[in-house]
């Protein structure tokens, strides 16, 4: 399992040589968004409404942080479970989304999806929120103020750490890790 | 016969609110020492001592442990020799309201299912009356995530099914939901009773700390059992693969009607943020 730095905006390359098991440093910017949010951007793009940000390249954390404390960046910023974003992914793989921030499995539709367009799905320590938000070294909201927790926000982080759970590859973490600590 | 003012409960019941939600407790620090040493997954441990990382930076610098704050839910116990005077469901909602607000919470609870509002205050609470004998009231706090609650799982199973179909029905709930309830989890069982009260057994076994243990022997070891059987599926923290699945199984029970056996299942991730105030 190997261990990479990585600085947005991703290319194929970058995520090509991904495996499941590697670990990655995300540095650069990312943009936060869930379920209303998901939503809305889905339902913008079939109505021909662009997304509020620039999608190529990037990738999208599942967060809804909690509120920031006077003289900090942001709030506890811990993955949520990403099953409940499984319906609006594969159209922001199309338009150049190249990696997806959560924790929990996918659907075979979004596995599928990811080999299409040479997407990776990271995983973050779920709870992990005070020692993550540590990466986060700026924070502004960019759209969808109305939504609280889960408007839209623009991070630029250093040195996340993560790990390669399904990569574009076909491969599965959660599926091969499990198969090789089960006890039948 | 006692009185006190409902009031009293509001600042004593948001402090230990916000205490909870930012220093993980001794009993949950104690499951991550004991699951590093257990857990043989490079990965699991990599995410054991995250976990551990997490909890020092969110109790030093008083921040949310987990981003979700929960829904509070409170089983409060209640002194038959004690009066209270004044609302006591309105006291403990502003002791939630307070803490969430003023302790820089998340909110997250919705003023309706389907219309799907924030009430922007994280109440109501979800509260659990009993009257119990003394002049005291017990109010006990646990902060429940949505992402574990959502795996949860409730069966009404036949006689015949018996202690087998029970232990069946635990594993394969963990089994099926365990990878996406950030694992190592703790896992209340409640077993008898009715098809509400399974329920409420299992968030009460929720909230009882991972090294804990039923007080009759019998379903001490089913704990025991059960914890290896779900450690043995072979999920590991955080799901990435790893013996240390769950940090511990607790199992409450109440009789039941002869012809059901009701169990119920409350997943718990390792963000067990519980706490207790008596007045």
């Amino acid at each position: 399992m190997a261990e990479y730095k990585l600085t947005t905006p991703l290319v194929d390359e970058d995520v090509d040589k991904l495996r499941i098991g590697d670990r990655v440093m995300l540095s650069g910017v990312i943009y936060t968004a869930r379920d209303a949010a998901h939503k809305r951007m889905v339902e913008g793009l079939d109505k021909g409404t662009p997304l509020p940000f620039d999608i190529k390249g990037t990738l999208v954390y599942y967060v809804g942080p909690s509120p920031t404390k006077p003289g900090n960046v942001i709030g506890s910023a811990g993955p949520t479970t990403a099953y409940r974003m499984d319906p609006f992914a594969p159209r922001l793989m199309e338009i150049g989304m190249k990696g997806m921030i959560a924790k929990g499995k996918r659907s075979d539709e979004v596995k599928a999806a990811m080999q299409k367009h040479k997407v990776v799905y990271l995983g973050a320590t779920g709870g992990a929120a005070a020692l993550i938000a540590k990466c986060i070294k700026k924070c502004d909201i960019i759209a969808y103020e109305d939504l609280g927790p889960e408007a839209v926000r623009r991070l630029e982080v250093e040195d996340m750490p993560l790990i390669v759970v399904s990569d574009c590859h076909g491969g599965d973490l959660y599926v091969e890790g499990r198969a090789q600590y089960e006890v039948k | 016969m006692r009185t006190v003012n409902a009031k009293e409960v509001v600042d004593p019941l948001a402090d230990m609110i916000k205490n909870a939600s930012y220093r993980l407790g001794g009993d949950m620090l104690e499951a991550f020492d004991l699951a590093l040493r257990k857990e043989s997954s490079e990965a699991g441990k990599e995410v054991i001592r995250q976990l551990q990382e997490n909890a020092r930076i969110a109790r030093e610098e008083c921040v949310p442990y987990c981003q979700d704050t929960g829904f509070a839910v409170i089983f409060a116990e209640m002194g038959q020799d004690l009066h209270v005077e004044g609302n006591l469901t309105d006291a403990i909602n502003e002791g939630v309201r307070k803490a969430y607000t003023e302790g820089y919470l998340r909110k997250s609870i919705l003023n309706d299912p389907i219309q799907r509002k924030n009430t922007g205050d994280n109440t109501p609470s979800v509260i659990h009356y009993s009257i119990v004998p003394g002049d005291k009231l017990k109010l006990s706090f646990g902060a429940k995530g949505g992402g574990s609650e959502n795996m949860s799982k409730q069966a009404m199973l036949k006689p015949a099914d018996g202690l087998e179909g029970v232990k069946k029905f635990v594993v394969e709930t963990v089994s099926t939901g365990a990878v996406n309830a950030c694992p190592p989890l703790v896992v209340g069982v409640g077993i008898g009773g009715t098809f509400e009260m399974s329920c409420i057994l299992s968030k009460k076994a929720a909230m009882r700390s991972p090294g804990s243990s039923n007080p009759d022997p019998f379903y001490a070891d089913l704990e025991k059992e059960l914890a290896e059987s779900c450690n043995k599926l072979g999920v590991g923290p955080m799901g990435l693969g790893g013996n240390v699945t769950v940090l511990g199984v607790n199992i409450e029970t109440y009789p039941c009607h002869l012809v059901a056996l009701p169990v119920a299942v409350n997943i718990n991730c390792h963000a067990d943020r519980h706490g207790e105030i008596v007045l």
